[in-house]
C-alpha cells in the first residue's frame, strides 16, 4: 500500500496548517493540555471510522443525496464518541462542552470523505482518515502545549514553571494572560503556518 | 562633522557589496544615513527627491516627543516624592526620574532595533527608521514600574506580529507602539491597570511609608469608580483642578500626563507638516461631540486632559502609516476615534483607558474608509461626465 497515504496529511497536506480547515476548534480547545489532548483522539478515531464506513457503502450511495448520508454516519460516530466520553471522562467532556457535538461541523471529517473515502477503498480510506486527525491532533497539541506552559504555567495540570519564580513568591514571573485567551492561539496557528511555509516552498504564493 | 564624515567614507568600501563585510552592508547602511543624507541619486525614471526623507521625519517626530520626556522624567520623580512625603529638590527629581526612565528606553531601543537588524539583514533591504519613533514612544505610554522583561517581551511582539510579519515599515496595519501597550495590557493586566503601578515604588512598598490620605488611583480611575467633576482628588486627598491636569502632575504613564507638554509636540509636528492637523482636530471634535450627548458625571473638557487622549491623539491617531490616507477620510478616522475614546470611558468601566482600544479599532478600519472616499469621489466623477 502507498505510505503516502499516511505521510502526506500529516505534515506536507495537513489540514490545519495547509488546507485550513478545522480552525475554530483548534481555537476553542486549545487552551490546556488535556482537553486538547482527547479532542485530537475524539477526531482521530471519528475521521478513521467515518471514512471506512462511507467508503464501504460508497458503491450503493446514490449521488444526489451522498451529502445526507455521510452527514449520518459522522452524526453516528461523533454521538458515539461523545456518549463514551461522557461515561467514562466527564469532566474533560464538561471542559469541551459543545466542541465535541461540533465534531460534525468539523470540515476535515466532510472533506476527506468528499475527497478521498468516495473514491477509494475502506482500507485506505480508514488510514487516510486516520493520518489526517493526526495532522489535526499534531498542530493542535503543539498549540496547546505553548498556551498551557507559557498561560498556565503548567502541563496536563502539573506545575512546570517553578512557583518560586512568581511574583507572589518573591520572583518576577507571571503568567502571560494572552495565551489563555483565544487571539493568542489563533496568532500561534500563524506562526505554525509560518514556520511550515519555511521550510516547504512550494506553498508560497508568488 | 567632517571628521565623522571622512570616518564613515573610509569604512564605506569594506562594508559595499563585495567587500570584506558586505553581509553587513544594511547595517552599515542604516547608520550612515542616520547620520548624513546620503549623496545617492536616482539613476533613471523621474523622481522627486527632498532632502526631507523618512528619517528627517522620524527625527521631527524625536524632537516633538522630548517635551513629553521631559516633563514624563520630571513628574516620575515629583510623583515619587509626593507618595513617599519626601523633600526632594527639582533636580534631585530629575535624576530620579532619569534613573527610572532610562532602563525603559533602553530596553525598548535595544530589543526592537535589534530585531530591526535582524531582520533587515535577513531579507537583504535597508534597515528601516521607522521603530526610531516607535522606540521613543512605547516607554512613554508605559507604566513607570513596568518590569524590563515584560517591556522587552512587549516590544518584541509588537515588532514582530504588528510589524515585521507585514513586511516592515509602512506595511502594518496597527501602531506598533499601541499594540506593545496592548500586548501588556491583555496579558499581563495587573502591570498596566490598577492603583499602584503608575507610581514608581508603590508596588512594591507597604502602606506606612506613605503619607497620610494617600491614594494611587489615576484621575481616570476616579471616573471609572463614578467621581464627578469636583470629586476628582490628587493622590494627597487634596482637589483635584482642571489646571493641574493640564499641566500634567498627577500620576499616569510617563509621557502621557502633561497636556500642555504634549501640546508643544503638537506644534512642532504642525509647523513642519509631519502630522496631520485635521486628525488632531477631528479626535477632539469627536470626543467632544460624543462627550456632549452622552451622560457623564464630568464636563466634556476634562476628557481632553485626562489620561492618554492628548497624547493618542497628537502622536499615536496621526501615525502616517496607519492613519486613514484620503483628506476626507482622516476627518472621519479622527472624529472616530475621539467617538470611541469617549464611548468606552464612558459606558465600560472595565477601561477606564479608551483610548489606546479605539486608535487601534480605527487602524483597522482606515482603509475601508480609504476606499468609500475613493469610491464616493469616483462616483461623483463618474456622475459628472454622465450629465
Amino acid at each position: 500500500m502507498d505510505k503516502k497515504i499516511f505521510t502526506t496529511p500529516i505534515f506536507t497536506a495537513n489540514p490545519v496548517t495547509v488546507l485550513v480547515l478545522g480552525i475554530c476548534s483548534a481555537l476553542a480547545v486549545t487552551a490546556k493540555m488535556q482537553p486538547a489532548c482527547i479532542m485530537a483522539l475524539s477526531v482521530t478515531i471519528v475521521t478513521g471510522c467515518s471514512s471506512f464506513l462511507v467508503s464501504l457503502i460508497r458503491n450503493t450511495i446514490p449521488n444526489r443525496i451522498r451529502i445526507i448520508i455521510q452527514l449520518v454516519v459522522v452524526a453516528l460516530f461523533v454521538i458515539l464518541v461523545d456518549q463514551i466520553l461522557k461515561a467514562y471522562v466527564y469532566e474533560i467532556s464538561k471542559q469541551l462542552s459543545v466542541y465535541v457535538g461540533l465534531i460534525i461541523t468539523n470540515c476535515i471529517l466532510m472533506g476527506r470523505i468528499e475527497a478521498f473515502a468516495l473514491g477509494n477503498k475502506p482500507i485506505p480510506s480508514f488510514i487516510d482518515g486516520i493520518a489526517n486527525g493526526m495532522g489535526y491532533g499534531i498542530i493542535l497539541i503543539a498549540i496547546a502545549f505553548v498556551r498551557e506552559l507559557l498561560g498556565f504555567g503548567t502541563l496536563f495540570g502539573h506545575q512546570i514553571i517553578p512557583l518560586s519564580w512568581y511574583a507572589s513568591n518573591g520572583g518576577f514571573y507571571e503568567n502571560n494572560g494572552l495565551f489563555s485567551m483565544a487571539p493568542m492561539a489563533l496568532i500561534l496557528v500563524g506562526i505554525v503556518v509560518w514556520i511550515q511555509r519555511s521550510i516547504q516552498k512550494n506553498l508560497q504564493e508568488k | 562633522m567632517k571628521g565623522l564624515l571622512n570616518i564613515v567614507n573610509r569604512l564605506k568600501p569594506a562594508f559595499s557589496k563585495g567587500g570584506k563585510f558586505g553581509w553587513l552592508h544594511s547595517t552599515f547602511d542604516a547608520f550612515e544615513t542616520f547620520l548624513f543624507v546620503p549623496g545617492t541619486v536616482t539613476a533613471k525614471g523621474a523622481h522627486v527627491r527632498d532632502c526631507v526623507d523618512l528619517k528627517r521625519v522620524m527625527s521631527v517626530m524625536v524632537l516633538a516627543l522630548m517635551p513629553a520626556l521631559a516633563f514624563g522624567i520630571w513628574n516620575v520623580g515629583d510623583q515619587h516624592s509626593i507618595a513617599f512625603g519626601l523633600n526632594m529638590t527639582f533636580w534631585h527629581k530629575v535624576w530620579f526620574g532619569f534613573l527610572k526612565v532610562l532602563p525603559l528606553i533602553i530596553v525598548s531601543y535595544v530589543v526592537g532595533l535589534g530585531i530591526e537588524f535582524i531582520s533587515a539583514q535577513i531579507r537583504g533591504h535597508e534597515v528601516n527608521e521607522g521603530y526610531l519613533v516607535t522606540g521613543m514612544i512605547i516607554p512613554l505610554i508605559m507604566p513607570v514600574d513596568v518590569p524590563l522583561w515584560i517591556l522587552a517581551i512587549a516590544v518584541a511582539f509588537a515588532v514582530i506580529i504588528g510589524k515585521e510579519i507585514f513586511g516592515g515599515t509602512g506595511m502594518n496595519i496597527w501602531n506598533p507602539a499601541l499594540l506593545a501597550r496592548a500586548f501588556v495590557f491583555f496579558a499581563y493586566p495587573s502591570k498596566i491597570s490598577g492603583d499602584t503601578i503608575w507610581i514608581e515604588g508603590l508596588s512594591a512598598a507597604d502602606k506606612s511609608q506613605l503619607v497620610d490620605g494617600f491614594s494611587g488611583a489615576t484621575p481616570l480611575a476616579q471616573l471609572a469608580n463614578g467621581a464627578g467633576a469636583n470629586e476628582l482628588m490628587t493622590t494627597t486627598s487634596e482637589p483635584l483642578s482642571f489646571m493641574q491636569m493640564f499641566i500634567g502632575n498627577i500620576p499616569g504613564a510617563i509621557g502621557e500626563t502633561s497636556t500642555i507638554a504634549i501640546l508643544i509636540g503638537a506644534v512642532i509636528l504642525i509647523w513642519t507638516g509631519v502630522a496631520s492637523w485635521k486628525i488632531m482636530l477631528s479626535c477632539v471634535a469627536g470626543a467632544v461631540a460624543i462627550g456632549l450627548i452622552v451622560p457623564d458625571n464630568i464636563p466634556v473638557w476634562y476628557h481632553l486632559v485626562m489620561g492618554g487622549f492628548a497624547f493618542g491623539a497628537i502622536f499615536m491617531a496621526t501615525d502616517p502609516v496607519t492613519s486613514a490616507q484620503t483628506e476626507c477620510g482622516k476627518w472621519i478616522y479622527g472624529f472616530l476615534i475621539g467617538a470611541m475614546t469617549i464611548v468606552i470611558r464612558v459606558f465600560n468601566p472595565g477601561y477606564p483607558e479608551g483610548m489606546m482600544l479605539a486608535i487601534l479599532l480605527m487602524n483597522t478600519f482606515a482603509p475601508l474608509i480609504d476606499y468609500f472616499v475613493i469610491n464616493s469621489n469616483i462616483k461623483k466623477r463618474a456622475k459628472r461626465v454622465a450629465a
